[in-house]
């Protein structure tokens, strides 16, 4: 089984995007309002990361895909129910703390430390997934720093497409500036890949790999580490709510011609 | 003492610096100035030595990493030039562009260096210590940082400084030796996701959003997506704005093909899509609803065209709402815009 993968996809949870977003001063730094309590789901681009983890696995027999996810253990769980339905993995959770505040090189540190020793792991074998940024904190580096610690030294960001070959190196579509991919081909595995939206939909939820999913996913959670994140010297001076709201006007009586006249005159004043 | 590093890298052409990394030059030259801090310019480039006629001719050293294995982006290669540039300087603080050269390689820099990483930085300041503001949660909460750990590397989003326009040209170029690995990625170039016209364009004054009412039924119970695709190319076309969409919209093509063939993922605005920076933006046909508005943060003036009076767009987070048919408006718009050039 030449193209044997071991992927590894790192997932946070974040809010779902729906929700209202109110921050706050906790005894642990900033955090959300009601943050244990806010509606999770798996980190968009990551989930992404995770549906192509799965569909690699089935054109090529023998991998194997682990969900790498740090979080507080009640959270992972709630949303584990829901990822559990979707495609096969088998979890490693560690609890930690929730949310973007959190320092980035501590949070690698710890998923670094937790690969290195995930039993049956052939590093050779690795690729390293995640989303190419977090919808918390939004940086794009926890898997870059996760894939250095590593020792990986092929690493692609904002990727949109994978294509793997038979003699194990592959093509990658990376996104760039202006609405374009770069294209790379890699001489093979182990290699470091942060996903952007990828090629594929949301699975559809599928009963019998939630029942197989769940059958280890509960004791995992049983297990998970506890890890505390250091603050490596990041402070927070202050943290606040935008400036959102404008005054709109709500323009309900003008005929089309009358809007695009306005329209024009807008598009044309500097 | 604080010391400054900026890195900047050569654009597509190879023969200018891209335009993000002279704002990051700018950047470098207004922090060092206030901190009294020493400036040092690092160029990643095939040929460094035309680049350097882009930056300032005093007050700061300037020092790259040449060769033909730095012509393309690529992680092993630019993390080597990098580190090597850093190792030379020994900075307490670097400043780069968010270019995704860059942005593909910073942090390891910075671990490899011992030092840390913010980035998404939107501004810097600070009085007695260096703080630094970025977004959260997708650009919904707002924080000012601060670090005390050193090297303390500061990616800047693209638009936050103006491009780097002083003095130029007569400085000399100190050139830093690379010990490259064996090489195991290659760059074979770059791929348009669609055929036609480039529709995303950065440098636009306007940014232009379509959503995903453009190929819903009409109130004449039909769908038009030909005739709705022909009225926004033709707007695109006029007014040369850059076109976004709405998750919606892109989504309902699947297996990335599009209802309109122009539009891909890479246009789509938003939570799980990109928040570029405009002066203007106009949404036609998009409810306006949070995870989209989300990826508007940086866009000045905004107007939006809906059938729904009580659209997204109508709670404070468009300046002004036409409550419209945008098939209507944007023909009508579309053949001023035509008029006028005429
Ligand atoms: C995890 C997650 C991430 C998400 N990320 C994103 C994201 O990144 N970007 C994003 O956009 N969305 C995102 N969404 C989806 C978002 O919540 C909305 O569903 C989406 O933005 C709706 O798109 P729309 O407004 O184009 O479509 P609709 O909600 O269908 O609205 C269409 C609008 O068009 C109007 N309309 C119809 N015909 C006309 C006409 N002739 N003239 C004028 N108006 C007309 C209708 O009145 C309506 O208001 C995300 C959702 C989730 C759960």
């Amino acid at each position: 089984m030449p193209n044997a993968l071991h992927i590894v996809v790192c997932a946070g949870i974040v809010p779902d995007p729906l929700q209202t977003l109110e921050p706050v001063t906790t005894a642990a730094g900033p955090g959300l309002k009601n943050e244990m309590v806010l509606p999770a789901v798996l980190d968009p681009w990551a989930s992404s990361a995770l549906y192509e983890a799965a569909s690699l696995t089935t054109k090529n027999p023998g991998s194997r895909v682990w969900l790498v996810s740090l979080g507080p253990k009640a959270k992972l769980q709630a949303v584990m129910m829901t990822i559990a339905q979707k495609v096969a993995f088998e979890l490693v959770p560690i609890d930690g703390p929730i949310g973007g505040f959190p320092e980035a090189h501590s949070t690698a540190a710890v998923l670094a430390e937790t690969i290195a020793a995930l039993p049956g792991l052939d590093r050779s074998h690795l690729l390293l997934f995640g989303g190419w940024e977090s919808a918390t904190r939004g940086a794009g580096v926890t898997l870059q720093l996760v894939g250095e610690i590593l020792g990986i030294a092929d690493q692609f960001q904002g990727v949109d497409q994978i294509d793997l070959r038979e003699d194990g190196s592959f093509e990658v579509l990376e996104r760039v500036e202006g609405g374009k991919h770069q294209v790379s081909v890699c001489a093979g595995t182990p290699a470091v890949l942060g996903w952007a939206t990828g090629g594929l939909a949301e699975p559809r939820n599928n009963p019998q790999i939630g029942m197989a999913n769940m059958r280890t996913i509960m004791p995992a959670l049983q297990k998970a580490k506890v890890a505390k994140l250091e603050a490596n010297g990041l402070s927070y001076v202050s943290v606040s709510l935008p400036k959102q709201q404008r005054t709109t006007r709500v323009v309900k009586d003008l005929s089309p011609d009358e809007i695009a006249r306005e329209l024009v005159e807008w598009i044309g004043a500097e | 003492m604080e010391s400054i590093l900026v890195l900047t890298h050569a654009d597509e052409t190879g023969s200018a610096l891209n335009n993000a990394s002279l704002e990051a030059v700018t950047a470098g030259l207004e922090l060092a100035s206030r901190l009294n801090a020493q400036l040092a310019i690092g160029i990643v480039a095939a040929d460094a030595t035309a680049l350097s006629k882009c930056l300032p001719s005093e007050g700061a050293r300037l020092l790259a990493v040449s060769g033909e294995a730095f012509a393309q982006a690529r992680y092993a290669t630019d993390a080597a030039a990098c580190e090597a540039l850093c190792r030379a300087v020994q900075p307490t603080i670097v400043l780069a562009p968010a270019s995704s050269r860059f942005t593909r390689v910073a942090a390891s820099v910075a671990h490899r260096l011992g030092g840390f990483i913010d980035t998404h930085i939107s501004s810097i300041g600070g009085t007695d210590r260096v703080e630094a503001t970025r977004w959260f949660y997708r650009q919904r909460v707002e924080a000012a940082i601060s670090r005390d750990a050193r090297p303390w590397f500061l990616l800047l989003d693209a638009g936050t400084y103006a491009a780097f326009a002083g003095a130029t040209g007569t400085a000399q170029v100190e050139q830093v030796p690379v010990e490259l690995p064996a090489l195991r990625t290659m760059v074979s170039g770059f791929r348009a996701p669609t055929q036609g016209a480039q529709t995303i364009r950065p440098d636009a004054k306007m940014l232009f959003v379509a959503g995903a009412g453009w190929t819903k039924k009409q109130p004449d119970g039909q769908v038009h997506a030909t005739e709705a695709g022909e009225l926004i190319v033709g707007f695109l076309a006029a007014t040369g704005a850059s076109l976004g969409s709405s998750k919606s919209l892109v989504d309902q093509g699947g297996e990335g093909n599009s209802v309109l063939p122009f539009l891909t993922h890479l246009n789509q605005i938003g939570q799980t899509g990109s928040t570029p920076r405009h002066a203007k933006g106009l949404s036609t046909c998009c409810h306006g609803e949070e995870p989209h508005v989300v990826g508007w943060r940086f866009i000045g003036d905004r107007r939006a065209i809906s059938l729904d009076p009580n659209c997204g767009w109508t709670r404070g987070k468009a300046d002004v709402v036409y409550v419209a048919d945008a098939f209507e408006v944007i023909a009508k718009v579309n053949a001023l815009l035509g008029a006028a050039k005429a």
